[in-house]
């Protein structure tokens, strides 16, 4: 006897499936932080709720100790979320790896998120 | 909506970064009562203020100048410049009254420039200092007395004041050249002394103080209408255009926080914004908040120099080296430290970027996975340039010819792109200052008015 088993979609979604904009910039010399837009409510309320977007998942996936965050929180009037960190090393000084901290969102592009409905 | 209180244009984010100048042209026939651009930022770094470097050079400046001195000099809009040169130091600002002068005698426009000077001097920084007028930093630190004492050049992000003393002057400003300030003032104070309310005023300049940058795709410049109980955006160039998600995006871009924005004169609170299609390419914002602070505020930058400091780069593509190359920089890093005693103490530095592995994110880069191919800047800082190149051309050596477990390739481990092979880039600099200070009682800053040009 066959068995048919049906092969659904991958349960989960990248989070750059689902979001319009992911990046990070320097915040003053001090401080980077990271933004992630949406443009649609029902997924910007399906990845809050998600729970992937944590202060303790996000300060593990960047390696930093909590009391780095100086910022980490939803703001719906952009459809948004906000993670500021405390900035490692002198900006521009020895050991720079990234004066405007742009490219330092890349961890965040492939956080996995449960698939939501119709997408 | 009823007629526009004032309409400003900021034609590109960064004076020197180009910008259509049809588009421009077209703009202003909108009917533009004030052109507002930004000339600075401390994002480059602390070079700018450490070592007096400009941001963009003189030929792309007076490239961008020109089209607005000849709006402010033939058509009577006012052009404001905020953060000249780059560190908007004073040196700064009467470097680009000079461009203004030559660009002017050049074309045959007569032109009335106000000028504000923003440099603190160190005695005024460390009395507050001393008073416990001065708050930690955001790493929960104050300046030490030397961070301020040592510092080449300290200046305040200045607010809408002086821009205001200057456009609430009898004698009119052409062009006005403000040292530091805090990006959204100049824009403020135009609107403010326009009857705009403060929160949109100031909520319209920190999304204009970046031009185009609040469109998609992002452009050069931008155009705000002000009205009684809100303005609208709309990108200078027909091919881009606003949405209420590009326009509400860009109010958090590059701040701590995305609903209250600290600035000198008060916090703005976008936190019942509205931001709604107008048409195609414009956006209406409205809800905006201000909220003056209890007591005047100003930060304050300064910068030092820390070093010097020497580099090269190349590349490693020999799948031995790369399975060991920590093991491989380690020793060379001993070997270095034993040559070279300021290795070992600290007074010298040597980093290696490798990218290709962790060059862009350093201990925090969470991928792992070996490379095919490595990419090698080593950085070098010493307290003087000699000995900075001494140590990278040492470095290099031992990049090129130490020898290494298992190795097959003899003649050489390291693809050099350049020659020279190292060279000595100047200065390392730090902010030693970045810090709000409470103003209350400072003397105002001091504010020039001159006729240059023909």
């Amino acid at each position: 006897m066959i068995r048919s088993t049906e092969i659904g979609p991958e349960p989960t979604v990248r989070l750059r499936d689902l979001a319009a904009v992911i990046r990070s910039k320097n915040a003053g010399p001090y401080e980077i932080t990271f933004d992630i837009l949406f443009t649609d409510p029902a997924i910007y309320t399906h990845v809050r709720d998600a729970g992937v977007l944590d202060r303790h998942k996000l300060t593990e996936l960047f390696g930093v100790p909590g009391n780095d965050v100086v910022f980490c929180d939803w703001f719906e009037p952009a459809l948004a979320f906000k993670l500021t960190l405390r900035r490692w090393g002198d900006q521009g000084g020895v050991g720079e790896r990234d004066t405007f901290g742009a490219q330092q969102h890349a961890p965040l592009l492939n956080l996995r998120v449960a698939r939501p409905a119709e997408h | 909506m009823s007629a526009a209180l004032t309409t400003i244009l900021t034609p590109t984010g960064m004076l020197g970064y180009g910008y259509p100048v049809a588009d421009f042209w077209s703009a202003l026939d909108l009917g533009v009562e004030a052109i507002v651009v930004d000339a600075g930022s401390t994002d480059p770094g602390p070079y700018l203020l450490g070592l007096g470097e400009t941001l963009c050079t003189d030929e792309s400046v007076v490239r961008d100048l020109t089209p607005m001195l000849e709006a402010a000099g033939t058509r009577g809009i006012p052009l404001f410049v905020g953060s000249a040169g780059g560190a908007g130091t004073d040196a700064q600002v009467d470097h680009l009254v000079s461009l203004v002068d030559s660009i002017g005698r050049e074309n045959g426009w007569r032109l009335t420039v106000a000028t504000v000077h923003t440099a603190l001097s160190p005695e005024v920084v460390l009395d507050r200092l001393d008073q416990g007028q001065i708050r930690h930093s955001v790493r929960d630190e104050l300046p030490t007395r030397a961070d301020i004492a040592d510092a080449v050049a300290l200046v305040a992000q200045v607010g809408a004041e002086p821009f205001t003393r200057i456009i609430e002057s009898p004698q009119k400003a052409d062009v006005v050249i403000a040292g530091r300030a805090y990006d959204p003032a100049p824009h403020a104070a135009w609107a403010i002394s326009r009857g705009v309310a403060p929160a949109l005023a100031w909520h319209a300049g920190k999304i204009l103080e970046c031009g185009g940058a609040c469109a998609e795709p992002k452009g050069s410049g931008v155009l705000a209408r002000f009205f009684d109980d809100c303005f609208t955006v709309t990108p200078m160039s027909p091919g881009a255009r606003c949405t209420p998600l590009s326009v509400a995006a860009h109010t958090m871009y590059e701040k701590s926080r995305p609903d209250l924005l600290p600035g000198p004169d008060g916090v703005l609170d976008v936190r019942a914004c509205r931001y709604e299609v107008v048409d195609e390419r414009t956006v209406r914002v409205s809800g905006s908040k201000h909220h003056d602070g209890e007591s005047p505020t100003l930060k304050v930058e300064g910068a030092t120099v820390t070093g010097h400091r020497a580099v090269f780069m190349g590349g490693v593509r020999d799948p031995i080296l790369i399975d060991q190359i920590d093991t491989f920089l380690d020793t060379l890093r001993k070997i270095l430290s034993g040559l070279y005693p300021e290795l070992a103490s600290g007074a010298a530095q040597l980093h290696f970027h490798v990218y290709g592995r962790d060059g862009v994110m350093g201990a925090r880069e969470p991928e792992t996975g070996t490379p095919f191919e490595l990419g090698i800047l080593a950085e070098v800082t010493a307290a003087t340039p000699a000995k900075a190149k001494a140590i990278a051309a040492h470095a290099r050596i031992g990049m090129l010819h130490l020898p290494y477990d298992g190795q097959i390739a003899t003649a050489g481990n390291f693809a050099l792109p350049l020659n020279p092979m190292e060279t000595a880039i100047g200065p390392v600099c730090r902010f030693s200052v970045y810090h709000v200070l409470d103003a209350t009682g400072l003397p105002a800053f001091p504010v020039r008015q001159r006729e240059v040009g023909a």
